[in-house]
């Protein structure tokens, strides 16, 4: 990486294991449970919050210095929820599909605390690119768990991947279904993300003891 | 140059001017895209109401696939012979019933009032359709479609949406396996026009039983499921005077 200096690639890199903000900093728990229930949906999600999560880190970041502390919370949520207005309009007018797509997680974003929490943790204390680049690593590092839940949850729940059926037809038997094979109807509620969210974190500890706090 | 972040009237002018600047930048956003979205919105429509009388580029068993957003507005002239409102025994016609807005209308019909019902007339391969527009509460928000009858009263397609249902159950009204269960059944029962049920254990998975009524449910969507059985009857409802005149049988 001769673009990056090493303390600047870190910052990538360290959210999407060690620091990871869902199962390390346990941040955006809430929206990892609702939308993970298929695997496109948690596509869409991590690039919405990555837009968002990146641009707003830098605007946070310019306006560290004239932020008034009293009401920062104030301005980061108005960053925020301006930032996602403009991109739901902008997809309306030019991308109406997808924005069709996207309208269920516009809500989600604006109360993501992944996003409230790197502002205040972050970019509230360092510089524009350090900022972006941070942004870019923890949406990373969200984005990539809930790839991972998203695919089993709907691998397990429904038999299908990004809708196409993968293990066979459930309803005339076919597939994997022919030989009693029975989709999981626990996997597509939203409990059933906890245990696997809760599944890979213990893969992550038992792999590195060094994250185990000691209580 | 320093400034006394912690200031009072420092706070409170930093407010001020934050709160002018992104008001501005928005209202300038919404008034500049306006009238893209409201195109857009009105192909939906479109789209949506030929997608129920079964014009549309669907290819296989799996997928959704509207007429395209560029020979929408043709393909909507082609098939749609006439709009009509309805309001109460008047019956007139209007080229832009269909942008009538149904939640405003169902208000109206609940205080008592009469609404302005739109109600589309299709016509494909010599047969004729009638196009209701629907409008319902899901399980988190609004639910809508449109409806496709003929003139035995049977269902020849129907379009669902929503607005914010759980994704992976309550979504998957707007699925093909869901929405195809519905053509076939018939909105009568006996005289009466009782509409179609969502329901569950009707042990008739594969719907094949289509005098019934009722539809397979979704597993998982158990209110989204209540809220299309009644936004159905709801819609047949207001309705069924008129559906009566035409209606074969």
């Amino acid at each position: 990486m001769a673009l990056l200096t090493k303390k600047d690639a870190s910052l990538i890199t360290d959210p999407l294991a060690d620091n990871n903000p869902i199962t390390i900093q346990v941040l955006g728990i809430c929206s990892a449970l609702a939308i993970t229930a298929e695997l496109k949906a948690s596509v869409v999600m991590a690039i919405s919050v990555l837009f968002v999560l990146s641009v707003g880190n830098v605007v946070i970041s310019l306006m560290r210095n004239i932020i008034p502390s009293k009401i920062r919370i104030i301005v980061q949520l108005i960053v925020v929820a301006t930032l996602v207005i403009i991109v739901d309009q902008v997809l309306k007018a030019f991308a109406y599909e997808l924005s069709k797509t996207l309208s269920v997680f516009v809500g989600l974003i604006i109360t993501n605390c992944i996003i409230m929490g790197r502002f205040e943790a972050f970019a509230l204390g360092n510089g524009p690119w350090r900022s972006f680049l941070d942004g870019i690593g923890n949406a990373l590092g969200y984005g990539v768990i809930l790839v991972i839940v998203g695919f089993f949850r709907e691998l397990l729940g429904s038999g299908t991947l990004f809708g196409y059926p993968v293990l066979g037809n459930p309803i005339e038997k076919t597939g994997l279904y022919s030989i009693g094979y029975e989709n999981n109807g626990f996997m597509i509620i939203p409990p059933a993300a906890l245990i696997v969210v809760g599944i890979i974190i213990w893969v992550q500890r038992s792999r590195n003891p060094a994250l185990v706090e000691d209580h | 140059m320093s400034i006394n972040t912690d200031k009072n009237s420092y706070t409170v002018v930093f407010a001020a001017v934050m709160v002018v600047i992104v008001g501005s930048l928005l209202a300038f956003m919404s008034s500049s895209l306006k009238d893209r979205i409201a195109e857009n919105e009105r192909f939906e429509k479109q789209q949506n109401i030929l997608y129920a009388m079964g014009v549309n580029e669907n290819v296989d068993e799996g997928s959704v696939n509207f007429v395209s957003t560029d020979k929408v507005e043709g393909e909507f002239k082609t098939y749609i012979k006439k709009q009509l409102v309805i309001e109460g025994d008047q019956v007139s016609e209007d080229d832009h019933a269909y942008l009538i807005d149904m939640k405003k209308q169902m208000a109206i019909a609940k205080k008592g009032e009469t609404p302005k019902l739109p109600l589309l007339v299709g016509e494909k391969d010599g047969e004729t359709f009638y196009i209701i527009p629907m409008y319902g509460k899901g399980l988190w928000d609004a639910i809508w479609g449109f409806i496709a009858l003929d003139k035995t009263m049977t269902v020849r397609g129907v379009y669902f949406d929503h607005k914010g249902e759980t994704p992976g159950l309550g979504a998957n009204i707007k699925q093909r396996y869901f929405m195809d269960d519905f053509t076939g059944e018939s909105i009568l029962k006996g005289d009466e026009y009782v509409g179609i049920t969502v329901a569950k254990g009707n042990n008739d998975p594969l719907n094949n039983e289509k005098d019934d009524n009722e539809v397979d449910a979704l597993a998982g969507a158990t209110i989204t499921g209540n809220g299309v059985s009644a936004m159905i009857k709801e819609s047949i409802n207001l309705y069924k005077d008129y559906l009566k005149t035409v209606s074969a049988k």
